[in-house]
């Protein structure tokens, strides 16, 4: 008797799927923000395979030099290659922004499943101090951080890392209550297993899934902060090559050599972009997976 | 616009409709060359089952197939003039004016932030030059009209704070608000309890006296049965069968609307097989161990015989919520019922009766406020939690909605070798820790439910709605249970779907001597599947007893009413 069923399916899905097409295997935006991301991953590991030259090399005699073939995104006032410090700065904004996502996903894990997890009086303290962290803009908290730690490439790392937490311990513990109470977790209980057995086998991977996709997102907004950080000169100090640091460095100079800040700035647009689209892309795919 | 009809037009007349989707779209039709009229005053019902193309039906003859959508015919006229090839401006101007749409889920279909009136009025500011005051009264006339008696009260709430009977109600009114000569119904009652859906049918039926044309569209032969004149069976994109609807219902030809007639459950005695595809007489060819050991063997109604031994009881339970206004309410008043060994105890209400409050205490899922739950004579609801672990294996439960009842990450294949496995000692994913014996006795659930191997890798998700459920009573069968839950198990189900899985649980109780608690709002099933019977209202029982005794001689008034309303096929 299923025979019809599943005669009745196989006519069907066709026709379905048609109607509720999967989205196309890559969008324009995706492919776009796909390539800069392998130029992005490729300069931050082999910044000499993008950019030969040295980024810290200065040359007074060819300084704010417009870009041009010798320098595809112009000179700084010393004279130092913007393209290469743009390059070879990948790395660094990278490893902030990445860096500064875990810790932010890891505090976020560690608050939004206590709150999720250990009954109403730990989730109402925990909500509570949520709270007055969300009362503070992310940057505000990230520069108390730094008054009290001094700045410096690690601390600012960590005061986006912690900004960027009570976010994410929000989304997690929505996440594990809304989980927590689905169907499917009230018919494990109803095989008679454990609470224990239930969160490890439903509840934590159903729960961690998204934050892939939270991550992805969320690397871009962290280099967006780091950079802020930088440029306030709170974060790295010049002249390294990074991005936030040379934007600031450029500030001076805006009116005569517009490159010096815009190639960086560019660079941190495009970064966030990048890192947005591919999340939204992954997101996509995974819903219809 | 009436007078329109009044020249004689059919309400609609299609000929030859065709339409496919997409660029395969004319290779495989969704909607291969059907052809009907309506005829103002006359009630059409389209029926078929969910996939045959009733909707897409609806939605081409309002210019709303969709954008990829191919729409072609010979003829396709609404009131006496074509509308084939409209521009979306012209289409707009003639929905609610020539057509009338009434979706299945009012819910959904009204706005929820503003009040009905605003939108019913909606469709009279756009179409007609009537000043506010004129339109608030035509308002209030329709709503009356529908059957919303405190009309002047109701057009100021929202579409959340009305029943599901009254959304359906305002929903018909702001279709009819133009008198548009064809009515399109789409599944309007499927989503209510019983005699909310004949108040509705009602309600329709006096629309048609009235001289609306009124297309039904519906998967259920019997609800179509109580207004509709003619009716036509949808299979496949192609009207199978048309004609008179008494000669349908008592002689149909076809072997489609055969199979949807004999899927009724309604009046169709217990053990009755209700699918027609599987051509087996009532005894199934598999040898059944079950049946062998004493005191499990005579199924029939007859042979069910005095005391029996008790499986599962309840006695006096009750349970309240606190609603947020911080006022309580009583789930369940009050409850006890026995389910006896090998026998179907159905619990019957409509919706707010507090049944699935009571499954949810009979699965232990809640702790009732007072009262007690027993499985096989150990305390349930009243043990540690340590305990009612151990006992579980004992109860297996079937949902309403089985798709989210299934960890959305996982395959039938790991759904089923969760519930096999016992779930001890397995890690993460459990790819190779699983034993040989477990792929066995998943592959023996899945021939018990009759679904094929083929599907283990797929995700529930990929699966018809019968399946999924198929897939769902296997699970519930893995830790080889003595009682099965079932908590309105064939609710979103067509009816033909319906009928297969009630004859799956009606095969497996004989097979394996399993005691069922079933839970519905729908009255033929229950009658169809019950030895014992309890009527639920309020939290309450209203009354209990011999399924054949209740259902023949009813005592209490609202298992009365309940009964009158049920839609069955009888002239």
């Amino acid at each position: 008797m299923s025979d019809l069923e599943i005669q009745a399916g196989l006519g069907r899905s066709p026709r379905a799927n048609r109607q509720h097409r999967p989205p196309r295997r890559f969008g324009v935006a995706e492919a776009l923000a796909g390539l800069f991301t392998i130029f992005l991953v490729t300069a931050a590991l082999f910044p000499a395979l993008v950019a030969p030259g040295d980024p810290l090399g200065i040359d007074p005699l060819s300084a704010f030099q417009s870009p041009s073939p010798a320098h595809w995104f112009g000179t700084d006032e010393s004279g130092r290659d913007i393209y290469t410090r743009v390059s070879h700065g990948t790395g660094s904004s990278l490893l902030i922004g990445t860096v500064a996502t875990l810790i932010g996903l890891g505090l976020g894990l560690v608050l939004g499943t206590l709150a999720g997890m250990l009954g109403p009086i730990v989730d109402f303290t925990v909500n509570r101090f949520l709270e007055v962290l969300f009362a503070f803009p992310g940057l505000l908290l990230a520069l108390l951080f730094i008054l009290i730690f001094g700045p410096g490439v690690a601390t600012a790392t960590v005061a986006v890392g912690l900004a960027t937490a009570p976010g994410y311990a929000r989304i997690i513990r929505g996440q594990l209550l809304s989980v927590r109470s689905s169907a499917f977790v009230e018919a494990a209980t109803v095989l008679g297993r454990s609470p224990g057995q239930i969160l490890v086998r439903h509840i934590l991977p159903n729960t961690l899934a998204p934050l892939f996709v939270l991550g992805t997102l969320g690397i871009g907004q962290a280099i967006v902060w780091a950079s802020a950080l930088s440029y306030l000169g709170l974060g790295a100090a010049p002249p390294a090559a990074e991005w936030g640091a040379m934007l600031s460095a450029g500030r001076t100079y805006i009116g005569s050599a517009w490159w010096m800040s815009f190639f960086p700035g560019l660079f941190i647009v495009l970064t966030a972009v990048s890192a947005t689209a591919l999340g939204r892309g992954i997101e996509r795919r995974l819903r219809h997976a | 616009m009436s007078d329109e009809t009044g020249t004689g037009a059919p309400a609609v007349r299609v000929r030859n409709l065709v339409v496919g989707f997409g660029p395969g779209g004319d290779a495989d039709p969704v909607l291969n060359g059907i052809s009907f009229e309506v005829a103002p005053g006359e009630c059409l019902a389209i029926v078929g089952e969910s996939g045959s193309g009733k909707s897409v039906t609806a939605r081409s003859l309002l210019g709303l197939a969709g954008e990829n959508a191919r729409v072609s015919a010979d003829e396709l006229s609404l009131a006496g003039s074509d509308v084939r090839g409209l521009t979306e401006q012209h289409w707009r101007r003639r929905r609610g004016r020539d057509v009338g749409l009434v979706l299945q889920d009012a819910l959904v279909s009204l706005d929820p932030l503003r009040p009905v009136g605003r939108e019913i009025a909606d469709s009279l500011r756009l179409h007609t030059d009537l000043g506010a005051a004129a339109r608030h009264a035509r308002v209030l006339e329709l709503l009356d009209r529908v059957g919303l008696p405190d009309a002047a009260t109701e057009v100021r709430k929202r579409a959340g704070e009305l029943s599901g009977g009254q959304r359906q109600r305002a929903l018909i009114a702001a279709a009819i608000a133009l008198d548009p000569p064809l009515l399109i119904a789409d599944e309007p009652t499927t989503a209510l309890d019983v005699t909310v859906q004949a108040q509705i049918l009602e309600l329709l039926a006096s629309l048609k006296r009235a001289g609306t044309g009124i297309l039904l569209i519906s998967h259920d032969l019997a609800v179509v049965g109580r207004i509709a004149d003619r009716i036509a069976v949808l299979h496949e994109g192609r009207i199978v069968e048309q004609g008179p609807a008494h000669e349908m219902l008592t002689r149909p030809d076809h072997p489609v609307t055969r199979q949807m007639l004999a899927a009724i459950p309604v009046d169709k005695p217990r053990g009755l097989r209700l699918s027609v595809r599987a051509a087996a007489p009532v005894s199934p060819s598999r040898s059944s161990p079950a049946l062998t050991s004493p005191g499990l063997a005579s199924p029939g109604p007859a042979g069910r015989d005095a005391p029996r031994h008790t499986v599962l009881e309840a006695v006096g339970l009750v349970k309240r919520f606190t609603r947020p206004g911080g006022a309580e309410q009583l789930a369940v008043d009050g409850v006890s019922f026995r389910l006896a060994r090998g026998t179907t105890l159905g619990i019957v209400g409509e919706s707010g009766s507090g049944k699935t409050t009571t499954a949810r205490l009979a699965l232990a899922l809640t702790r009732p406020d007072a009262g007690e739950v027993r499985l096989l004579g150990q305390a349930f609801s009243a043990a540690s939690a340590k305990q009612r672990r151990l006992l579980r294996p004992g109860l297996g439960a079937v949902y309403q909605d089985a798709l989210s009842s299934f960890d959305p990450r996982l395959s039938v294949e790991q759904v089923l070798r969760d519930a096999v496995g016992g779930g001890a000692g397995r890690t993460g994913r459990g790819g190779a820790s699983v034993s040989t014996a477990d792929r066995r006795r998943v592959l023996q659930l899945l021939d018990a439910v009759g679904l094929s191997q083929g599907l283990l890798g797929r995700r529930p998700r990929s699966l018809s709605g019968g399946q999924r459920q198929r897939v769902s009573i296997a699970r519930a069968l893995a830790s080889e249970p003595q009682i099965l839950i079932c908590d309105e198990p064939v609710s979103s189900l067509d009816v033909t779907v319906q009928a297969q899985v009630l004859d799956l649980l009606d095969e497996l109780q004989r097979d394996r001597g399993l005691s069922l608690l079933f839970i519905s709002h729908d009255l033929g099933v229950i009658q169809h599947v019950s030895d014992q019977v309890a009527v639920m209202r309020g939290g309450r029982i209203v009354e209990a007893g011999d399924a054949a005794r209740v259902f023949a001689a009813p005592e209490h008034p609202y298992t009365q009413d309940l009964l009158g309303a049920v839609p069955r096929i009888g002239f």
